[in-house]
């Protein structure tokens, strides 16, 4: 089986991650801040330190603003549930994620005014066209980090400068660039950064996480959900401390264990070396597809500019037609469709019928996506 | 016998960042469950030799983590 479905969730996961979740279970099972207790205190450590590893990962000094959230959907929720109020103006791009792109639409029903920033059909934003929406009226600047259609990266330094000549803010979605392309929160000028564990992180899924910077006056961003924290229990409003004002309800312990491990397992490979061998399996992957028959590829079929992730049609072949007969008659795992992300894909020219999108992992090596061609070459000419 | 201090945190994440930084400086230092005289809070407190207050007080100033106030214990 050559697994490359790695932009929905990386798999396999480390060992080291798994080993992380069962032992946290068993060694540091207590609710963490709910007890005193050794059980509840090993727990509480063990959430502290993948907190610090976090804020190190992303260059920021104080581990409290790292906030743990179940995904990148939720840290997104968080922001702009939490930021913008009626009036507000708010700026994005044609190329996101419906994590974005469906909680901006509820609230343009609740007067907050959306620009939409039109991307080329490769995927890349020229930000001048960025420079020319915003205004002192724009509250946030929202932007994917990578775009998990086509894998093209967007500028954020720049787009960050754009945001803040106007007074805004910057969140970034790094949903496909955690764990891959090195991200420092205050070297890159992002304000909020919003990151999912399960992908090339290495965790597993159902834990993410908001990082916000010290641009951030927290007192200004409401919590997207209130209740228990384990701190100021005499009281029944929300305390206002960071993280716990936005961390309610028990936290997923074996989440954060495991997230702690996959960090772990990137520090030792080094981020670099990753980035390398992905950029090597995308071009390898764009070469090999390029020389197929009525294949179109979509993105900037550039490495540098881009993660490792590849779409492509074929003419007169549906998309689900290729995916099935690739998974059942070759065991390569793809992903075809949409990717919940409708806008990206009418703004590289595949919307409704999608595309067939193929993501090596750190886990993938050259000869599987050599094989991956050699079936995608049958599949096309059957 | 030795005489306590402890040290009370508005969250959970403080008394961890307390611990790391002063769990190599300070002797006897103990997570323990927060006294009920102290508050009412179901959270985790920081025992420390009291002997070393000024110090205690000093490091957390110093790297800015915030805590809620420092009492004595007793032995």
């Amino acid at each position: 089986m050559i697994y490359l479905d790695n932009a929905a969730t990386s798999w396999p996961k480390p060992p080291q991650v798994l080993k992380a979740m069962t032992d946290v279970l068993e060694r540091a099972g207590g609710n963490p801040g709910r007890s005193g207790h050794r059980l509840s205190v090993a727990a509480a450590r063990v959430m502290y330190d993948t907190r610090e590893a976090i804020s190190q990962f992303f260059g920021i000094s104080d581990p409290l603003r790292v906030i743990f959230t179940g995904n990148a959907t939720h840290a997104i929720n968080l922001v702009l549930r939490g930021i913008l109020k009626p009036g507000d103006h708010v700026v994005t791009t044609s190329i996101e994620h419906n994590a974005v792109m469906r909680p901006l639409r509820s609230l343009e029903k609740q007067d907050i005014r959306l620009s939409l920033v039109h991307c080329a059909p490769d995927g890349s934003l020229d930000v001048k066209d960025l420079a020319r929406v915003v205004n002192s009226g724009t509250r946030l600047v929202v932007v994917t980090h990578a775009s998990n259609v086509v894998g093209t990266m967007l500028p954020i330094d720049e787009i960050g400068a754009i945001a803040h000549e106007v007074g805004a803010l910057l969140m970034v979605d790094a949903a496909q660039t955690a764990g891959v392309i090195p991200i420092s929160v205050s070297a890159m000028g992002i304000d909020l950064l919003a990151f999912t564990g399960h992908k090339e992180l290495q965790g597993p899924p159902g834990i993410g996480g908001l990082i916000i910077s010290d641009n951030v006056d927290v007192s200004q961003v409401e919590p997207l959900m209130r209740g228990g924290t384990g701190s100021r229990s005499e009281s029944e409003e929300q305390p206002d401390d960071l993280p716990d004002k936005f961390e309610s309800g028990t936290a997923n312990l074996a989440g954060i264990a495991g997230l702690g491990a996959g960090l772990k397992w990137i520090a030792d490979k080094g981020i670099d070396a990753i980035r390398d061998h992905l950029k090597k399996l995308n071009q390898t992957l764009i070469e090999g597809l390029s020389t197929l028959p009525n294949v179109k590829i979509y993105g900037t079929l550039d490495p540098e500019r881009s993660v490792a992730i590849v779409s492509f049609t074929v003419t007169g072949k549906s998309v689900s037609e290729i995916g099935l007969r690739l998974d059942e008659d070759y065991g390569v795992l793809s992903r075809v469709g949409l990717h919940c992300a409708p806008a990206a894909h009418r703004t590289i020219g595949s919307f409704p019928e999608g595309t067939v999108r193929l993501a090596p992992g750190a886990f993938t090596t050259v000869s599987d996506i050599q094989e991956a061609i050699q079936a995608i070459s049958k599949v096309v000419r059957s | 016998m030795t005489q306590y201090g402890v040290v009370l945190f508005h969250t959970t994440s403080s008394v961890m960042r307390a611990e790391k930084l002063l769990m190599k400086e300070v002797y006897s230092i103990k997570l323990i469950p927060t006294p009920r005289q102290f508050s009412s809070d179901c959270g985790i407190a920081l025992r420390f030799d009291w002997n070393c207050c000024e110090q205690v007080k000093s490091m957390l100033d110093e790297s800015r983590v915030e805590f809620d106030a420092i009492h004595f214990l007793g032995g």
